[in-house]
Protein backbone atom coordinates (compact mmCIF):
# COMPACT_ATOMS: atom_id res chain seq x y z
CA UNK A 1 0.00 0.00 0.00
CA UNK A 2 2.91 2.42 0.71
CA UNK A 3 4.81 1.88 -1.95
CA UNK A 4 1.61 2.45 -3.88
CA UNK A 5 1.21 5.93 -2.65
CA UNK A 6 4.69 6.72 -3.03
CA UNK A 7 4.13 5.87 -6.89
CA UNK A 8 1.51 7.77 -7.51
CA UNK A 9 3.45 10.67 -5.70
CA UNK A 10 6.07 9.56 -7.73
CA UNK A 11 3.45 9.98 -10.89
CA UNK A 12 1.69 13.20 -9.59
CA UNK A 13 5.07 15.50 -8.87
CA UNK A 14 5.93 16.72 -12.40
CA UNK A 15 2.59 18.11 -12.80
CA UNK A 16 2.76 19.69 -9.61
CA UNK A 17 5.76 21.44 -10.49
CA UNK A 18 4.10 22.68 -13.64
CA UNK A 19 1.30 23.78 -11.49
CA UNK A 20 3.17 25.64 -8.99
CA UNK A 21 5.36 27.61 -11.78
CA UNK A 22 1.91 28.28 -13.99
CA UNK A 23 0.47 29.47 -10.66
CA UNK A 24 3.58 32.12 -10.18
CA UNK A 25 3.18 33.25 -13.89
CA UNK A 26 -0.55 33.19 -13.53
CA UNK A 27 -0.39 35.74 -10.22
CA UNK A 28 2.54 37.34 -11.10
CA UNK A 29 0.69 39.79 -13.40
CA UNK A 30 3.00 40.00 -16.33
CA UNK A 31 0.24 38.87 -18.29
CA UNK A 32 -3.38 39.73 -18.81
CA UNK A 33 -5.42 36.97 -16.97
CA UNK A 34 -7.90 37.06 -19.98
CA UNK A 35 -4.98 35.63 -21.49
CA UNK A 36 -3.25 33.41 -19.01
CA UNK A 37 -5.88 32.65 -16.25
CA UNK A 38 -4.36 31.18 -13.00
CA UNK A 39 -5.56 27.35 -12.31
CA UNK A 40 -8.46 28.19 -9.60
CA UNK A 41 -10.26 30.22 -12.87
CA UNK A 42 -9.98 27.11 -14.63
CA UNK A 43 -10.89 24.44 -12.20
CA UNK A 44 -14.15 27.17 -11.58
CA UNK A 45 -14.86 27.17 -15.43
CA UNK A 46 -14.29 23.46 -15.52
CA UNK A 47 -16.91 23.12 -12.43
CA UNK A 48 -19.61 25.44 -14.07
CA UNK A 49 -19.41 24.09 -17.26
CA UNK A 50 -19.37 20.36 -15.87
CA UNK A 51 -22.72 21.43 -13.38
CA UNK A 52 -24.55 22.79 -16.35
CA UNK A 53 -24.00 19.63 -18.58
CA UNK A 54 -22.56 21.81 -21.36
CA UNK A 55 -18.80 19.84 -20.75
CA UNK A 56 -20.49 16.20 -20.35
CA UNK A 57 -22.26 16.72 -23.56
CA UNK A 58 -19.37 18.01 -25.62
CA UNK A 59 -17.03 15.23 -23.82
CA UNK A 60 -19.74 12.81 -24.75
CA UNK A 61 -19.81 13.95 -28.48
CA UNK A 62 -16.50 13.73 -28.50
CA UNK A 63 -16.16 10.58 -27.11
CA UNK A 64 -18.64 8.60 -29.31
CA UNK A 65 -17.36 9.99 -32.60
CA UNK A 66 -14.01 8.48 -31.13
CA UNK A 67 -15.11 5.07 -30.24
CA UNK A 68 -17.23 4.51 -33.32
CA UNK A 69 -14.52 5.68 -35.68
CA UNK A 70 -11.89 3.64 -33.81
CA UNK A 71 -13.77 0.70 -33.27
CA UNK A 72 -14.20 0.34 -37.54
CA UNK A 73 -10.20 0.93 -37.46
CA UNK A 74 -9.42 -1.43 -34.80
CA UNK A 75 -11.32 -4.31 -36.29
CA UNK A 76 -10.87 -3.17 -40.05
CA UNK A 77 -7.03 -2.61 -39.26
CA UNK A 78 -6.03 -5.99 -37.18
CA UNK A 79 -8.11 -8.34 -40.15
CA UNK A 80 -6.26 -6.30 -43.19
CA UNK A 81 -2.88 -6.17 -41.16
CA UNK A 82 -2.82 -9.89 -40.36
CA UNK A 83 -4.25 -11.08 -44.03
CA UNK A 84 -0.94 -9.19 -45.45
CA UNK A 85 1.45 -10.55 -43.16
CA UNK A 86 0.26 -13.69 -43.75
CA UNK A 87 -0.80 -13.94 -47.48
CA UNK A 88 1.37 -12.90 -49.99
CA UNK A 89 -0.84 -12.19 -52.49
CA UNK A 90 -2.68 -9.74 -50.42
CA UNK A 91 0.84 -8.11 -49.30
CA UNK A 92 1.75 -7.14 -52.74
CA UNK A 93 -1.63 -5.75 -53.47
CA UNK A 94 -1.89 -3.55 -50.23
CA UNK A 95 1.25 -3.24 -48.91
CA UNK A 96 2.08 -0.06 -51.46
CA UNK A 97 -1.37 1.65 -51.09
CA UNK A 98 -0.68 1.48 -47.09
CA UNK A 99 2.86 2.61 -46.87
CA UNK A 100 1.81 5.83 -49.13
CA UNK A 101 -1.24 6.38 -47.59
CA UNK A 102 -0.27 6.08 -43.99
CA UNK A 103 2.66 9.09 -43.68
CA UNK A 104 0.10 11.75 -45.11
CA UNK A 105 -1.05 13.61 -42.25
CA UNK A 106 -4.57 13.17 -41.58
CA UNK A 107 -6.11 16.31 -41.63
CA UNK A 108 -4.99 16.70 -45.22
CA UNK A 109 -8.09 13.92 -46.18
CA UNK A 110 -10.19 16.26 -44.05
CA UNK A 111 -12.06 18.49 -46.98
CA UNK A 112 -12.13 15.68 -48.93
CA UNK A 113 -13.62 13.51 -46.29
CA UNK A 114 -15.55 16.34 -45.10
CA UNK A 115 -17.21 16.69 -48.85
CA UNK A 116 -17.78 13.15 -49.73
CA UNK A 117 -19.88 12.06 -46.29
CA UNK A 118 -20.74 15.80 -45.34
CA UNK A 119 -20.09 17.82 -42.23
CA UNK A 120 -20.91 16.45 -38.86
CA UNK A 121 -20.67 12.91 -37.28
CA UNK A 122 -20.97 10.98 -40.96
CA UNK A 123 -17.70 12.56 -42.32
CA UNK A 124 -15.85 13.31 -39.17
CA UNK A 125 -15.81 9.27 -37.78
CA UNK A 126 -14.97 7.85 -41.29
CA UNK A 127 -12.10 10.44 -41.33
CA UNK A 128 -11.17 9.06 -38.02
CA UNK A 129 -11.50 4.97 -38.64
CA UNK A 130 -9.53 5.86 -42.11
CA UNK A 131 -6.73 7.88 -40.76
CA UNK A 132 -6.36 5.67 -37.17
CA UNK A 133 -6.11 2.60 -39.50
CA UNK A 134 -2.74 3.06 -40.87
CA UNK A 135 -1.05 2.22 -37.93
CA UNK A 136 -2.95 -0.73 -36.75
CA UNK A 137 -2.34 -2.14 -39.86
CA UNK A 138 1.47 -1.49 -40.03
CA UNK A 139 1.58 -2.77 -36.36
CA UNK A 140 -0.62 -5.86 -37.26
CA UNK A 141 1.32 -6.49 -40.08
CA UNK A 142 4.79 -6.38 -38.06
CA UNK A 143 3.27 -8.46 -35.60
CA UNK A 144 2.40 -11.39 -38.04
CA UNK A 145 6.22 -11.05 -39.56
CA UNK A 146 7.42 -11.58 -36.10
CA UNK A 147 5.35 -14.67 -35.50
CA UNK A 148 8.08 -17.21 -34.67
CA UNK A 149 8.07 -20.07 -37.24
CA UNK A 150 8.65 -22.70 -34.53
CA UNK A 151 4.97 -21.76 -32.96
CA UNK A 152 3.73 -22.18 -36.48
CA UNK A 153 5.71 -25.57 -37.14
CA UNK A 154 5.04 -26.87 -33.58
CA UNK A 155 0.95 -26.20 -34.04
CA UNK A 156 0.86 -27.21 -37.41
CA UNK A 157 2.28 -30.70 -36.35
CA UNK A 158 -0.19 -31.46 -33.91
CA UNK A 159 -3.01 -31.38 -36.63
CA UNK A 160 -4.01 -27.12 -36.65
CA UNK A 161 -5.50 -25.95 -39.53
CA UNK A 162 -5.08 -22.45 -41.48
CA UNK A 163 -8.12 -21.37 -39.00
CA UNK A 164 -7.38 -22.76 -35.57
CA UNK A 165 -3.67 -21.34 -36.56
CA UNK A 166 -4.91 -17.73 -36.71
CA UNK A 167 -6.85 -18.15 -33.48
CA UNK A 168 -4.56 -20.26 -31.76
CA UNK A 169 -0.88 -18.99 -32.92
CA UNK A 170 -0.84 -15.90 -35.22
CA UNK A 171 -3.55 -13.90 -33.23
CA UNK A 172 -1.97 -14.42 -29.67
CA UNK A 173 1.86 -14.43 -31.40
CA UNK A 174 1.21 -11.17 -32.82
CA UNK A 175 -0.74 -9.35 -29.91
CA UNK A 176 2.55 -7.40 -28.12
CA UNK A 177 2.27 -5.92 -31.75
CA UNK A 178 -1.23 -5.43 -32.51
CA UNK A 179 -1.72 -3.88 -29.08
CA UNK A 180 1.10 -1.26 -29.73
CA UNK A 181 -0.76 -0.76 -32.66
CA UNK A 182 -3.83 0.02 -31.52
CA UNK A 183 -2.55 2.53 -29.15
CA UNK A 184 -0.56 4.45 -31.61
CA UNK A 185 -3.72 4.42 -33.42
CA UNK A 186 -6.10 5.46 -30.53
CA UNK A 187 -3.73 8.50 -30.66
CA UNK A 188 -4.00 9.05 -34.37
CA UNK A 189 -7.38 8.96 -33.76
CA UNK A 190 -7.68 11.67 -31.18
CA UNK A 191 -5.35 14.22 -33.05
CA UNK A 192 -7.73 14.11 -36.07
CA UNK A 193 -11.13 14.11 -34.13
CA UNK A 194 -9.73 17.14 -32.21
CA UNK A 195 -8.44 19.08 -35.34
CA UNK A 196 -12.15 17.89 -37.60
CA UNK A 197 -14.81 18.92 -35.24
CA UNK A 198 -12.62 22.30 -35.90
CA UNK A 199 -13.66 22.25 -39.44
CA UNK A 200 -16.90 20.19 -39.44
CA UNK A 201 -18.78 22.74 -38.33
CA UNK A 202 -20.49 19.77 -35.72
CA UNK A 203 -22.68 21.98 -32.87
CA UNK A 204 -21.08 19.56 -30.29
CA UNK A 205 -17.63 18.26 -29.32
CA UNK A 206 -14.58 18.95 -27.19
CA UNK A 207 -12.36 20.49 -30.42
CA UNK A 208 -15.48 22.65 -30.96
CA UNK A 209 -15.54 23.99 -27.86
CA UNK A 210 -11.59 24.94 -27.91
CA UNK A 211 -12.28 26.38 -31.40
CA UNK A 212 -15.54 27.92 -30.40
CA UNK A 213 -14.14 29.64 -27.29
CA UNK A 214 -11.53 31.54 -29.11
CA UNK A 215 -13.91 34.22 -30.38
CA UNK A 216 -14.68 35.25 -27.28
CA UNK A 217 -11.41 34.94 -25.19
CA UNK A 218 -12.86 32.52 -23.20
CA UNK A 219 -8.85 30.88 -22.63
CA UNK A 220 -10.27 29.42 -19.05
CA UNK A 221 -12.60 27.02 -21.32
CA UNK A 222 -9.97 26.12 -23.56
CA UNK A 223 -7.70 25.09 -20.68
CA UNK A 224 -10.86 22.97 -19.29
CA UNK A 225 -11.49 21.37 -22.65
CA UNK A 226 -7.74 20.24 -22.99
CA UNK A 227 -7.96 19.41 -19.46
CA UNK A 228 -10.83 16.71 -20.42
CA UNK A 229 -9.13 15.38 -23.61
CA UNK A 230 -6.35 14.47 -21.44
CA UNK A 231 -8.42 13.40 -18.30
CA UNK A 232 -9.87 10.89 -21.10
CA UNK A 233 -6.85 9.75 -22.93
CA UNK A 234 -5.40 9.25 -19.50
CA UNK A 235 -8.26 6.97 -18.08
CA UNK A 236 -8.15 5.33 -21.97
CA UNK A 237 -4.71 4.14 -21.48
CA UNK A 238 -5.00 2.98 -17.76
CA UNK A 239 -8.27 1.38 -17.54
CA UNK A 240 -8.42 -0.12 -21.16
CA UNK A 241 -4.50 -0.38 -22.69
CA UNK A 242 -3.10 -1.10 -19.29
CA UNK A 243 -5.41 -3.62 -17.84
CA UNK A 244 -5.57 -5.56 -21.29
CA UNK A 245 -1.57 -5.58 -20.88
CA UNK A 246 -1.53 -7.03 -17.89
CA UNK A 247 -3.89 -9.27 -18.82
CA UNK A 248 -2.12 -11.10 -21.84
CA UNK A 249 1.51 -9.89 -22.93
CA UNK A 250 2.35 -9.36 -19.54
CA UNK A 251 1.24 -12.20 -18.34
CA UNK A 252 2.33 -14.13 -21.23
CA UNK A 253 6.27 -12.76 -20.70
CA UNK A 254 6.24 -11.19 -24.11
CA UNK A 255 6.60 -8.01 -22.75
CA UNK A 256 7.88 -5.87 -20.01
CA UNK A 257 5.58 -4.49 -17.34
CA UNK B 1 8.35 -47.92 -38.04
CA UNK B 2 10.50 -45.74 -40.29
CA UNK B 3 12.42 -46.04 -43.33
CA UNK B 4 14.37 -43.65 -44.56
CA UNK B 5 15.71 -44.49 -48.27
CA UNK B 6 18.20 -42.91 -50.57
CA UNK B 7 17.17 -39.83 -49.67
CA UNK B 8 18.41 -36.46 -50.91
CA UNK B 9 18.32 -32.90 -50.25
CA UNK B 10 19.36 -29.72 -51.92
CA UNK B 11 18.66 -26.17 -50.46
CA UNK B 12 18.44 -23.57 -53.39
CA UNK B 13 19.90 -21.13 -51.93
CA UNK B 14 21.31 -17.16 -53.58
CA UNK B 15 24.69 -18.51 -54.39
CA UNK B 16 23.68 -21.85 -55.99
CA UNK B 17 22.86 -25.12 -54.32
CA UNK B 18 23.88 -26.15 -50.98
CA UNK B 19 23.96 -30.45 -50.72
CA UNK B 20 22.73 -31.11 -46.86
CA UNK B 21 21.72 -34.67 -46.96
CA UNK B 22 23.75 -37.28 -49.56
CA UNK B 23 22.19 -40.32 -50.06
CA UNK B 24 20.98 -41.93 -47.07
CA UNK B 25 19.21 -44.44 -45.98
CA UNK B 26 18.81 -46.09 -42.13
CA UNK B 27 15.59 -47.30 -40.74
CA UNK B 28 13.90 -47.34 -37.53
CA UNK B 29 12.27 -50.29 -36.17
CA UNK B 30 8.93 -50.26 -33.90
CA UNK B 31 10.32 -48.79 -30.54
CA UNK B 32 13.11 -48.38 -31.30
CA UNK B 33 15.11 -45.18 -29.85
CA UNK B 34 16.87 -44.61 -32.17
CA UNK B 35 20.46 -41.87 -32.60
CA UNK B 36 21.32 -39.39 -34.93
CA UNK B 37 25.07 -38.34 -34.39
CA UNK B 38 27.47 -36.18 -36.60
CA UNK B 39 29.07 -33.21 -36.66
CA UNK B 40 27.94 -29.51 -36.74
CA UNK B 41 25.61 -28.74 -40.08
CA UNK B 42 26.21 -32.71 -41.33
CA UNK B 43 22.58 -32.43 -42.20
CA UNK B 44 20.93 -34.25 -39.11
CA UNK B 45 18.33 -31.25 -38.27
CA UNK B 46 17.34 -31.33 -42.26
CA UNK B 47 17.10 -34.99 -42.07
CA UNK B 48 14.83 -35.32 -38.99
CA UNK B 49 12.91 -32.16 -40.48
CA UNK B 50 12.01 -34.19 -43.43
CA UNK B 51 10.90 -37.23 -41.33
CA UNK B 52 8.69 -34.52 -39.95
CA UNK B 53 7.34 -33.75 -43.11
CA UNK B 54 8.33 -30.11 -43.14
CA UNK B 55 9.84 -29.96 -46.45
CA UNK B 56 9.82 -33.32 -48.73
CA UNK B 57 13.00 -34.93 -49.55
CA UNK B 58 14.81 -33.16 -52.89
CA UNK B 59 15.43 -37.18 -53.86
CA UNK B 60 14.68 -40.50 -51.77
CA UNK B 61 12.06 -41.29 -49.92
CA UNK B 62 10.88 -41.46 -46.52
CA UNK B 63 8.04 -43.87 -44.90
CA UNK B 64 6.59 -43.81 -41.33
CA UNK B 65 4.29 -47.02 -40.40
CA UNK B 66 4.46 -47.87 -44.27
CA UNK B 67 3.19 -44.67 -45.34
CA UNK B 68 5.08 -42.09 -47.36
CA UNK B 69 5.31 -39.19 -45.57
CA UNK B 70 3.38 -35.90 -47.12
CA UNK B 71 3.18 -33.27 -44.57
CA UNK B 72 3.00 -33.03 -41.35
CA UNK B 73 1.13 -35.21 -39.27
CA UNK B 74 -0.44 -36.11 -35.87
CA UNK B 75 1.23 -39.87 -36.04
CA UNK B 76 4.58 -37.80 -35.22
CA UNK B 77 5.61 -35.89 -32.49
CA UNK B 78 8.31 -33.43 -32.05
CA UNK B 79 10.82 -31.78 -30.15
CA UNK B 80 12.79 -28.76 -30.90
CA UNK B 81 16.30 -27.29 -29.57
CA UNK B 82 14.96 -23.93 -28.75
CA UNK B 83 13.04 -23.35 -25.43
CA UNK B 84 11.33 -20.68 -27.74
CA UNK B 85 9.35 -23.65 -28.82
CA UNK B 86 6.52 -23.29 -26.32
CA UNK B 87 3.02 -21.11 -27.07
CA UNK B 88 4.02 -18.14 -24.42
CA UNK B 89 0.36 -17.61 -24.02
CA UNK B 90 -0.69 -20.80 -22.92
CA UNK B 91 0.09 -22.46 -19.65
CA UNK B 92 1.69 -25.71 -19.10
CA UNK B 93 -1.27 -27.91 -19.08
CA UNK B 94 -2.66 -25.21 -22.30
CA UNK B 95 0.53 -25.93 -24.44
CA UNK B 96 0.54 -30.29 -23.64
CA UNK B 97 -3.37 -29.76 -24.70
CA UNK B 98 -2.98 -28.49 -27.64
CA UNK B 99 -2.72 -31.33 -29.72
CA UNK B 100 -5.64 -32.97 -28.05
CA UNK B 101 -7.84 -29.48 -28.70
CA UNK B 102 -6.70 -29.79 -32.14
CA UNK B 103 -8.04 -33.49 -32.74
CA UNK B 104 -11.64 -32.31 -31.22
CA UNK B 105 -11.14 -33.90 -27.68
CA UNK B 106 -13.25 -32.42 -24.81
CA UNK B 107 -12.06 -30.11 -22.43
CA UNK B 108 -11.99 -32.18 -19.23
CA UNK B 109 -11.09 -35.16 -21.04
CA UNK B 110 -7.84 -33.48 -22.71
CA UNK B 111 -7.21 -31.98 -19.45
CA UNK B 112 -7.08 -35.33 -17.58
CA UNK B 113 -4.84 -36.75 -20.38
CA UNK B 114 -2.39 -33.95 -20.35
CA UNK B 115 -2.17 -33.36 -16.72
CA UNK B 116 -1.11 -37.54 -17.07
CA UNK B 117 1.96 -36.51 -19.30
CA UNK B 118 2.73 -33.64 -16.57
CA UNK B 119 3.37 -36.20 -14.01
CA UNK B 120 4.80 -38.01 -16.51
CA UNK B 121 7.99 -35.83 -17.02
CA UNK B 122 7.47 -34.80 -13.22
CA UNK B 123 5.99 -31.23 -13.60
CA UNK B 124 2.05 -31.33 -12.53
CA UNK B 125 2.97 -29.18 -9.92
CA UNK B 126 3.43 -26.43 -12.50
CA UNK B 127 0.34 -27.33 -14.54
CA UNK B 128 -1.23 -23.58 -14.41
CA UNK B 129 2.25 -21.85 -14.96
CA UNK B 130 2.97 -19.82 -18.52
CA UNK B 131 6.32 -20.63 -20.10
CA UNK B 132 8.09 -17.95 -19.00
CA UNK B 133 7.95 -19.00 -15.45
CA UNK B 134 9.78 -22.13 -15.92
CA UNK B 135 13.24 -23.01 -16.21
CA UNK B 136 14.95 -24.15 -19.61
CA UNK B 137 14.56 -27.58 -18.65
CA UNK B 138 11.17 -27.70 -17.35
CA UNK B 139 10.58 -26.08 -20.70
CA UNK B 140 12.06 -28.60 -22.81
CA UNK B 141 9.90 -31.39 -20.18
CA UNK B 142 6.80 -29.21 -21.53
CA UNK B 143 7.81 -29.84 -24.96
CA UNK B 144 8.50 -33.69 -24.38
CA UNK B 145 4.94 -34.27 -23.07
CA UNK B 146 3.16 -32.19 -25.40
CA UNK B 147 4.65 -34.03 -28.26
CA UNK B 148 3.27 -37.13 -26.60
CA UNK B 149 -0.30 -36.34 -25.55
CA UNK B 150 -1.45 -36.95 -28.55
CA UNK B 151 -0.33 -40.37 -28.54
CA UNK B 152 2.23 -40.23 -31.43
CA UNK B 153 3.53 -43.84 -32.23
CA UNK B 154 6.74 -41.49 -33.26
CA UNK B 155 8.81 -39.05 -31.02
CA UNK B 156 11.52 -36.79 -33.51
CA UNK B 157 13.65 -34.90 -31.07
CA UNK B 158 16.32 -32.46 -32.33
CA UNK B 159 18.84 -31.89 -29.48
CA UNK B 160 16.15 -30.76 -27.38
CA UNK B 161 18.63 -30.63 -23.90
CA UNK B 162 21.80 -29.02 -25.62
CA UNK B 163 21.25 -25.50 -24.56
CA UNK B 164 20.97 -27.16 -20.68
CA UNK B 165 23.48 -26.74 -18.53
CA UNK B 166 25.44 -30.57 -18.02
CA UNK B 167 23.67 -31.23 -14.80
CA UNK B 168 20.25 -30.63 -15.94
CA UNK B 169 21.18 -32.15 -19.18
CA UNK B 170 22.28 -35.23 -17.35
CA UNK B 171 18.76 -35.14 -15.18
CA UNK B 172 16.78 -35.25 -18.39
CA UNK B 173 18.39 -37.44 -20.09
CA UNK B 174 17.17 -40.37 -16.88
CA UNK B 175 13.69 -38.55 -17.27
CA UNK B 176 13.96 -39.21 -20.67
CA UNK B 177 15.07 -43.00 -20.80
CA UNK B 178 12.28 -43.49 -18.01
CA UNK B 179 9.61 -42.10 -20.22
CA UNK B 180 10.32 -44.02 -23.37
CA UNK B 181 10.43 -47.05 -21.24
CA UNK B 182 7.02 -46.14 -20.48
CA UNK B 183 5.83 -45.16 -23.49
CA UNK B 184 7.89 -47.67 -25.85
CA UNK B 185 7.61 -45.22 -28.52
CA UNK B 186 9.99 -44.94 -31.49
CA UNK B 187 12.24 -42.27 -31.44
CA UNK B 188 14.64 -40.72 -33.75
CA UNK B 189 16.94 -38.33 -31.67
CA UNK B 190 19.34 -35.86 -32.80
CA UNK B 191 22.76 -34.98 -30.70
CA UNK B 192 26.34 -34.51 -31.50
CA UNK B 193 27.17 -35.35 -28.03
CA UNK B 194 28.70 -38.97 -28.14
CA UNK B 195 28.18 -39.62 -24.67
CA UNK B 196 24.27 -38.84 -24.43
CA UNK B 197 23.65 -40.98 -27.86
CA UNK B 198 25.40 -44.42 -25.89
CA UNK B 199 22.89 -43.47 -22.50
CA UNK B 200 20.10 -43.36 -24.05
CA UNK B 201 20.08 -45.36 -27.86
CA UNK B 202 19.30 -48.86 -29.15
CA UNK B 203 21.37 -48.26 -32.10
CA UNK B 204 23.39 -45.04 -33.19
CA UNK B 205 23.32 -43.74 -36.76
CA UNK B 206 26.80 -41.62 -37.61
CA UNK B 207 26.95 -39.16 -39.67
CA UNK B 208 29.90 -37.62 -41.54
CA UNK B 209 30.98 -34.18 -41.84
CA UNK B 210 28.95 -31.83 -44.43
CA UNK B 211 27.46 -33.09 -46.97
CA UNK B 212 25.82 -35.70 -44.73
CA UNK B 213 26.23 -39.45 -45.61
CA UNK B 214 25.70 -42.28 -43.33
CA UNK B 215 29.06 -43.07 -42.08
CA UNK B 216 28.03 -46.26 -39.28
CA UNK B 217 25.66 -47.59 -37.42
CA UNK B 218 26.34 -48.68 -33.98
CA UNK B 219 24.47 -51.26 -32.28
CA UNK B 220 23.85 -50.35 -28.47
CA UNK B 221 23.62 -53.54 -26.43
CA UNK B 222 23.76 -52.56 -22.99
CA UNK B 223 21.17 -53.01 -20.23
CA UNK B 224 18.99 -50.44 -19.08
CA UNK B 225 19.43 -47.97 -16.47
CA UNK B 226 22.86 -47.37 -17.96
CA UNK B 227 25.98 -46.77 -16.15
CA UNK B 228 28.26 -43.86 -17.68
CA UNK B 229 31.10 -45.17 -16.05
CA UNK B 230 30.86 -48.58 -16.69
CA UNK B 231 33.85 -49.98 -19.54
CA UNK B 232 31.37 -50.79 -21.99
CA UNK B 233 30.01 -47.66 -21.54
CA UNK B 234 33.05 -45.94 -22.27
CA UNK B 235 34.11 -48.25 -24.96
CA UNK B 236 31.06 -47.75 -26.50
CA UNK B 237 31.89 -43.99 -26.83
CA UNK B 238 35.16 -44.69 -27.77
CA UNK B 239 33.98 -46.61 -30.68
CA UNK B 240 31.53 -43.75 -31.58
CA UNK B 241 34.26 -41.06 -31.54
CA UNK B 242 36.82 -42.92 -33.89
CA UNK B 243 33.84 -43.47 -36.69
CA UNK B 244 33.05 -39.75 -36.06
CA UNK B 245 36.84 -38.44 -36.32
CA UNK B 246 37.81 -40.77 -39.35
CA UNK B 247 38.92 -39.23 -42.10
CA UNK B 248 36.89 -39.78 -45.27
CA UNK B 249 35.45 -43.55 -46.28
CA UNK B 250 35.73 -45.86 -43.76
CA UNK B 251 34.03 -49.08 -43.22
CA UNK B 252 30.39 -47.67 -43.53
N1 LIG C 1 17.37 -23.19 -44.98
C1 LIG C 1 18.61 -23.46 -45.42
N2 LIG C 1 19.04 -22.93 -46.57
C2 LIG C 1 20.27 -23.23 -47.02
N3 LIG C 1 21.15 -24.03 -46.42
C3 LIG C 1 20.77 -24.60 -45.28
C4 LIG C 1 19.48 -24.34 -44.69
N4 LIG C 1 19.39 -25.04 -43.54
C5 LIG C 1 20.55 -25.68 -43.40
N5 LIG C 1 21.39 -25.44 -44.42
C6 LIG C 1 22.73 -26.00 -44.62
O1 LIG C 1 22.60 -27.39 -44.67
C7 LIG C 1 23.60 -28.03 -43.94
C8 LIG C 1 22.99 -28.92 -42.88
O2 LIG C 1 22.30 -28.13 -41.92
P1 LIG C 1 21.58 -28.76 -40.66
O3 LIG C 1 20.95 -27.64 -39.92
O4 LIG C 1 20.70 -29.85 -41.08
O5 LIG C 1 22.82 -29.33 -39.82
P2 LIG C 1 22.86 -29.99 -38.37
O6 LIG C 1 23.54 -31.30 -38.52
O7 LIG C 1 21.52 -29.99 -37.76
O8 LIG C 1 23.82 -29.00 -37.60
P3 LIG C 1 23.82 -28.59 -36.05
O9 LIG C 1 24.43 -29.72 -35.30
O10 LIG C 1 24.69 -27.38 -36.01
O11 LIG C 1 22.41 -28.31 -35.65
C9 LIG C 1 24.47 -26.92 -43.36
O12 LIG C 1 25.60 -26.80 -44.18
C10 LIG C 1 23.63 -25.70 -43.44
O13 LIG C 1 24.41 -24.58 -43.68
MG1 LIG D 1 20.63 -29.02 -36.02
Amino acid sequence: MKSRAASILRAAFPFAVVAALWEIAAHSGAFPPRLFPALEAVAATLASLTASGVLPHHAADTVFRLVAGFAVAAFAGVLLGIVMGRYRRAEDLLMPLVSIGAPIPGLAYAPLFLLWFGLGDTGSIVLVAFVSAFPVILNSWTGVKAVKEIWIRAAQTMGADERRLFRHVILPGALPYILTGLRLGLAQAWRILVAVEMLAAVPWGLGWLIFGAREFLNTDAMLAGIAVIGAIGLALEKLVFQRLENYTVVRWGMMAS
Amino acid sequence: MIEVKNVTLEYGTSEGKVLAVDNASFSAKESEFLCLVGPSGCGKTTLLNMIAGFFPPTQGEIRVHGQAVNGQGLDRGIVFQDFAQLFPWRTALGNVAFGLEMKGVAKSERERIALEQLRLVKLEKFAGSFPHHLSGGMQQRVAIARALAYNPGVLLMDEPFAALDALTRDEMQRLLAEVWRATRKTVIYVTHNVAEAVYLADRVIVMTPHPGRIRAEVPVRLPRPRDPLSVEFLEHQKMLLRHLTQKEEGPS
